[in-house]
């Protein structure tokens, strides 16, 4: 694991609320290699985006506060690191895009005003040149007639190509690593598909790694080497992704995949999981998906479940692995 | 100012600037606060006789064609009185805006983006608008002894905790914005992300209030100077030239009331436009009509 571009370990999140503190990322490891595109899969309140935040400080403290754990990135830790020397590694080494495009630009300002900005935050220079550079990469995400579209602002591009450009803008300064948080959640369906087309055409350009947040398992299949699986603030599985999907053995991936409509299906309805996401702010002991397992049995809420190692790259934060083996997919 | 309000948001330019046409009162109000405006800087023009020129043999001469707006009783002409007078007035006014847009913004800037600002700065401005306006104008006037500069301290002092106030909801609501966040994960600091994120995104309500403030300034002027703690009394303010007139309201009711219609015009010109702007700008009103 030594290579690894990004190395996250233990990492804790908390939120300070009104009821006490909220933990909402527990004790999570996980690694990025370099020019890897990664998977951060799980529910609405699963922890994922607060631990993409985490990694990059972007979080309010307070509320939020990292309680412990490390993220080393290119040797080092981006938890301890400086304020001010973190800043230079958000947008220089490490790239964001966020869930919504219509919000996400300046509405007072021309988008290429907005990509020379970025370009200015990191280096020295010039307006003629940050403007021809400007002009480069809105032809590189894919905007057409980019010299004529420099001076359009937001509200003059459709979602899609608002998109493109906070693309753009994450790769102005060539990122080592791009953090997509639900990049095409608030796209279309044909939209999302040219986006993340673009996303693997960038990233084979330029030899970036990529560490793709969403809930949609669609996205992940298309887009992924390998997927790191959250419930409830914690690492449920992790796998390459032709495991993920062939024989995932931790309930909660087998439920999600079950859930997953297919074109060879027969059933009328689809397959649900149980129950609902525990609440955050008092989970329940033991393993967080025992409530809503068919596996569990009265161990499994009496103590966390260790990660179990399943084979190179495939692990499971579960006590029933064996019960699980023989899953077959729908 | 409504040239600035385009110049600031050029992509909602001729938009904006065709739904402020069709406002009455932004136009009523862009009417008036013309009218007033060349009527001062135009006053030499104007105006036949110096303000102070003194003919003793006219004095408390009605309103005529030769006096549109009459004497007082040292035979001064109240056109230029009123018109020259305004120039304070106006010039007060302006300041005030001036200190309002400078301190007023520093403060509802710092308050509404660091968190451990707000609480200090905003008690500060608690306990400043605790006072009833005037009295706190009149108490630092009375402080600072009566001259130009003092009248433009005590009024900002007065204004600059409401601008602060308007400015820091603003900064508040505009500070969780996506484009602010975006903006962090590219690597952009505090000082960046205020002055070119957040602040432009804030102009739409510093301007109505700022128009507020210039009515208000003008009108308080008045209030100051008319109880001798404004300017000087030997330069004609509008406020002065009630107070001088008030001895004599019985013979010559022009000499109170032509100065209190130049204020009165002055600040409901200046009111129905911020009302317009308002309208027009107000976010609010934006999502509803979009």
């Amino acid at each position: 694991m030594s290579d690894a571009l990004l190395s996250v370990r233990n990492l804790t999140t908390a939120f300070a609320t009104e009821s006490g503190r909220t933990i909402a990322v527990d004790d999570v490891s996980f690694d990025v290699r370099a020019g890897e595109a990664v998977g951060l899969i799980g529910e609405s309140g699963s922890g994922k985006s607060v631990a993409a935040l985490s990694i990059l400080g972007l979080l309010p403290t307070p509320p939020a506060r990292v309680l412990a754990g490390s993220a080393v990135f290119e040797g080092r830790d981006l938890l301890q690191m400086p304020a001010k020397e973190l800043r230079r590694i958000r947008g220089k080494r490490i790239g964001m895009i966020f869930q919504e495009p219509m919000t996400s630009l300046n509405p007072v300002f021309p988008i290429g005003e907005q990509i020379a900005e970025s370009l200015r935050l990191h280096e020295r220079i010039g307006n003629e040149a940050a403007r021809k550079r400007a002009i480069a990469l809105l032809d590189r995400v894919g905007i057409p007639s980019a010299s004529r579209r420099l001076d359009d602002y937001p509200h003059q591009l459709s979602g899609g190509m608002r998109q493109r450009v906070m693309i753009a803008i994450a790769l102005a300064c060539d990122p080592k690593l791009l953090i997509a948080d639900e990049p095409t959640t608030a796209l279309d369906v044909t939209v999302q598909a040219q986006l993340l087309d673009l996303l693997n055409d960038l990233r084979r350009e330029t030899g970036m790694a990529m560490l793709l947040i969403t809930h949609n398992m669609g996205v992940i299949a298309e887009f992924a080497d390998r997927v790191v699986v959250m419930y409830s603030g914690r690492v449920a599985e992790e796998a390459p992704i032709e495991t993920l999907f062939d024989a995932p053995r931790h309930p909660y991936t087998q439920g999600l995949l079950g859930a997953t409509p297919t074109l060879a299906q027969t059933e009328a309805r689809l397959r649900t999981i149980p129950g609902s996401l525990p609440d955050p702010a008092a989970p329940p002991p033991g393993c967080r998906f025992a409530p809503r397992c068919s596996f569990a049995d009265a161990e499994c809420s009496a103590a966390r479940p260790a990660e179990i190692s399943l084979a190179v790259g495939h692990r499971a934060a579960c006590r029933r692995t064996d019960a699980t083996k023989n899953w077959q997919a729908a | 100012m409504a040239d600035l309000a385009l110049t600031l948001f050029p992509a909602n330019a001729r938009r904006t600037g065709r739904k402020l046409l069709r406002n009455r009162a932004f136009v009523a109000g862009a009417f008036l606060v013309t009218l007033v405006f060349l009527a001062i800087f135009l006053a030499p023009l104007l105006a036949q006789y110096e303000p102070n020129r003194m003919q003793i043999r006219m004095r408390f001469r009605e309103p005529s064609a030769e006096f549109w707006f009459g004497t007082d009783n040292l035979g001064r002409d109240m056109f230029a009185r009123v018109l020259y007078g305004g120039r304070l007035s106006i010039e007060i006014g302006f300041w005030v805006v001036m200190l309002n847009a400078v301190f007023g913004v520093a403060m509802g800037a710092l308050a509404g983006y660091f968190r451990a600002l707000d609480n200090p700065l905003m008690r500060l401005s608690d306990a400043l608008m605790a006072f009833p306006s005037v009295l706190l104008a009149i108490g630092i006037a009375a402080i600072l002894g009566p001259s130009t500069s003092t009248a433009v301290i005590a009024l900002a002092v007065v204004y600059i905790p409401r601008t602060a106030r308007i400015l820091r909801a603003s900064v508040l609501v505009v500070r969780e914005l996506d484009y602010v966040h975006a903006s962090r994960a590219a690597g952009a600091g505090d000082w960046h992300i205020l002055t070119r994120h957040i602040l432009p995104n804030c102009m739409a309500p510093l301007l109505v209030q700022l128009s507020f403030v210039f009515a208000y300034a003008v009108l308080s002027e008045a209030v100051l100077s008319f109880l001798g703690l404004g300017a000087p009394p030997t330069v004609p303010s509008w406020g002065i030239l009630i107070s001088e007139g008030r001895s004599y309201i019985r013979e010559a009711w022009w000499l109170t009331v032509v100065p209190g219609l130049a204020i009165a015009i002055t600040v409901l010109g200046l009111n129905l436009l911020g009302d317009g702007l308002r309208d027009v700008l107000d976010p609010r009103m934006k999502i509803q009509q979009e």
